[in-house]
């Protein structure tokens, strides 16, 4: 094995031993699976966790004065103060549980966005967001009259701090709305930096976190950032669980989002008051039992160590780009300086369809399309590509396969 | 490594899609349509030429996508030709139940002859997200003999 694996103490093979799913064949080959940037797999650890909640200590959380409600709320606050060690926030209040990462985003288009940003406004993202990160802008332009503008890409698939520059410039930016790490490009963005050059203007920054949060730590405190979301299915946790970190003065100056119940103080016919934050932007029963999940997941990365699930996607990110680079025909969409275990590419003479249905065939999955980002694909002027990304229980031999699997296609198509 | 894969990519497929026939843009068409599956990437614009007696003279296409989607289209103008517009949907339909199944039991004698050229698709049936890529096609032909503006889509 690899000298940095076996150096920060990381074992591939055990970590995918807590992985049930990763022991199973596809048409008769072992799973090779490189889409977790789309969705990750569960870990042992989560899935008993869920089943153990639901079998033991599940009713309705703030609800309750029985003895199971009380249990299932201090579960489900307790995953909150996980989620707040983990992204080192000064306070466990600044953590909203929501649905997803773009629910989260959505949330800060609506209530950020049109109780306090004013028509005139400019907000920035970049040509490198998820969809997620792009539509809630666009609706929040085309309904409150906001601008959006778009930071260029370069040719490396880097982030033009130079153009993010020049449309801060007027200061009419209020805020900054970009990815931590692509989907598609892997490039991991200068947070410190945005945040340093963001406040000079005037702007707050948000980052979205959905690919980073997996692969490094991100530590609130240290970034400077005003919001950061991430979602639980990428971190090994499960789906319909997302997180919204934001500075406590801001999400106290913002108003709710969804109305219902939890999320008011006092309500009559007439009016309401809402609860004070966190709760005042959860309204509704929440995913408990995702929440509790979510925990969990946090306690199996925290287990394992963020610095050594680094060093050892470092190694995979290494072994990719000279594997990936060496093959004819094969062009590689990024080559940021700073980038994640995400890997998009296209063949000269196969389409990306095509070639995910051959790769199906060998037992790899990876993900074909657009990945939820069309103008980054018309940016590089690339119709579709195939995407590879991968997880703490990737291994060097399975980027190996890939490679392998990757050339023989070629060959099939030629 | 793909040998089992030769039932979906024949080499009559690998052929068409490499070398799609009547890949052109028909300058005196009566019909046009566009194709387009955003999620996937596929992309086609087709046009029809019709006969007086409203038969299709002739049928080209262009567009980027897929070895499955460029070929079904190639294959598809070249079995087009001559049909009337109530016989292409007829043949569409029965297509895209091939596609979706893989056989064809009620294809009929009359359509026996066009079924056998296009039977070279019927391998997608075994791939359930790549059935769209086949369709395609067909149903931006539905759209350009109905003669609707909009893009026809199989997503």
């Amino acid at each position: 094995m690899d000298g940095a694996v076996v150096a920060t103490g990381f074992d591939v093979a055990r970590v995918r031993q807590d992985f049930p799913i990763l022991s199973q064949t596809v048409r008769g080959k072992t799973l090779v699976f490189l889409d977790s940037g789309a969705s990750a797999q569960k870990p042992r650890a989560v899935i008993d966790t869920m089943v153990r909640t639901m079998e033991t200590a599940y009713a309705n959380v703030h609800r309750g004065a029985y003895n199971l409600s009380e249990k299932a709320t201090a579960a489900y606050e307790a995953a909150r103060a996980a989620v707040a060690r983990f992204l080192n926030a000064a306070d466990e209040r600044e953590i909203v549980f929501t649905s997803s990462s773009t629910a989260a985003i959505n949330l800060v288009a609506h209530s950020y966005g049109r109780g306090v940003l004013k028509a005139g406004d400019a907000v920035l993202i970049s040509e490198m967001e998820h969809h997620a990160n792009l539509v809630p802008w666009q609706m929040l332009r085309d309904a409150h009259g906001v601008e959006l503008r778009v930071a260029r890409v370069t040719d490396a698939g880097e982030l033009d701090m130079a153009d993010v520059e020049a449309k801060l410039e007027d200061g009419r930016v209020k805020l900054v709305a970009v990815t931590h790490m692509s989907n598609v490009l892997g490039t991991v963005t200068p947070a410190e930096r945005l945040a340093t050059l963001a406040h000079a203007h005037g702007a707050k920054l948000l980052l979205d976190g959905s690919q980073a949060a997996v692969h490094r730590r991100v530590d609130m405190q240290a970034i400077g950032c005003d919001f950061y979301v991430f979602t639980g299915h990428k971190l090994y946790g499960p789906t319909g669980i997302g997180v919204l970190w934001g500075r406590m003065e801001l999400l106290e100056r913002m108003p709710p989002f969804l109305g219902g119940g939890d999320m008011i103080a006092e309500v009559s016919l007439e009016r309401f008051l809402p609860a004070s934050v966190p709760a005042k932007f959860e309204a509704g029963t929440p995913p408990i039992i995702e929440a509790i999940g979510l925990h969990a997941a946090i306690d199996y990365v925290e287990s394992i160590g963020m610095t050594a699930i680094e060093a050892h996607e470092r190694t995979l990110v290494d072994r990719a780009t000279t594997k990936l680079s060496a093959i004819e025909g094969l062009t590689l969409m990024g080559r940021a300086q700073d980038r994640g275990g995400v890997f998009a590419f296209a063949l000269d003479v196969a389409h990306a369809h095509d070639l995910a249905t051959l790769l199906d065939r060998t037992g790899i999955a990876v993900r074909s399309g657009r990945h939820c980002a069309e103008p980054l694909h018309a940016r590089f002027n690339v119709e579709s590509t195939c995407r590879a990304s991968f997880g703490l229980y990737t291994t060097v031999e399975e980027i190996d396969y890939l490679a392998e699997a990757l050339v023989k296609a070629r060959e099939f198509f030629s | 490594m793909f040998d089992d894969l030769r039932d979906l990519y024949q080499e009559v497929i690998l052929d068409h899609g490499r070398k799609p026939r009547n890949f052109r843009r028909l300058e005196d068409a009566d019909r046009h349509a566009r194709g387009d599956n955003p999620m996937c990437g596929d992309r086609m614009e087709l046009w029809v030429k019709l006969e007086a007696d409203g038969r299709i003279a002739d049928a080209a296409f262009q567009g980027k996508g897929c070895a499955i989607s460029m070929a079904s289209a190639s294959l598809m103008t070249e079995t087009v030709r001559g049909k009337t517009p109530a016989e292409a949907h007829a043949l569409g339909d029965t297509f895209r139940a091939l596609a979706m199944t893989g056989t064809c039991p009620d294809c009929g004698a009359e359509l026996a002859d066009d079924m056998e050229r296009l039977q070279v698709l019927g391998g997608v049936s075994e791939y359930p997200s790549r059935v769209k890529c086949a369709t395609l096609a067909w149903h931006t032909l539905n759209n350009a003999l109905d003669d609707k503006q909009e893009a026809a889509s199989s997503e």
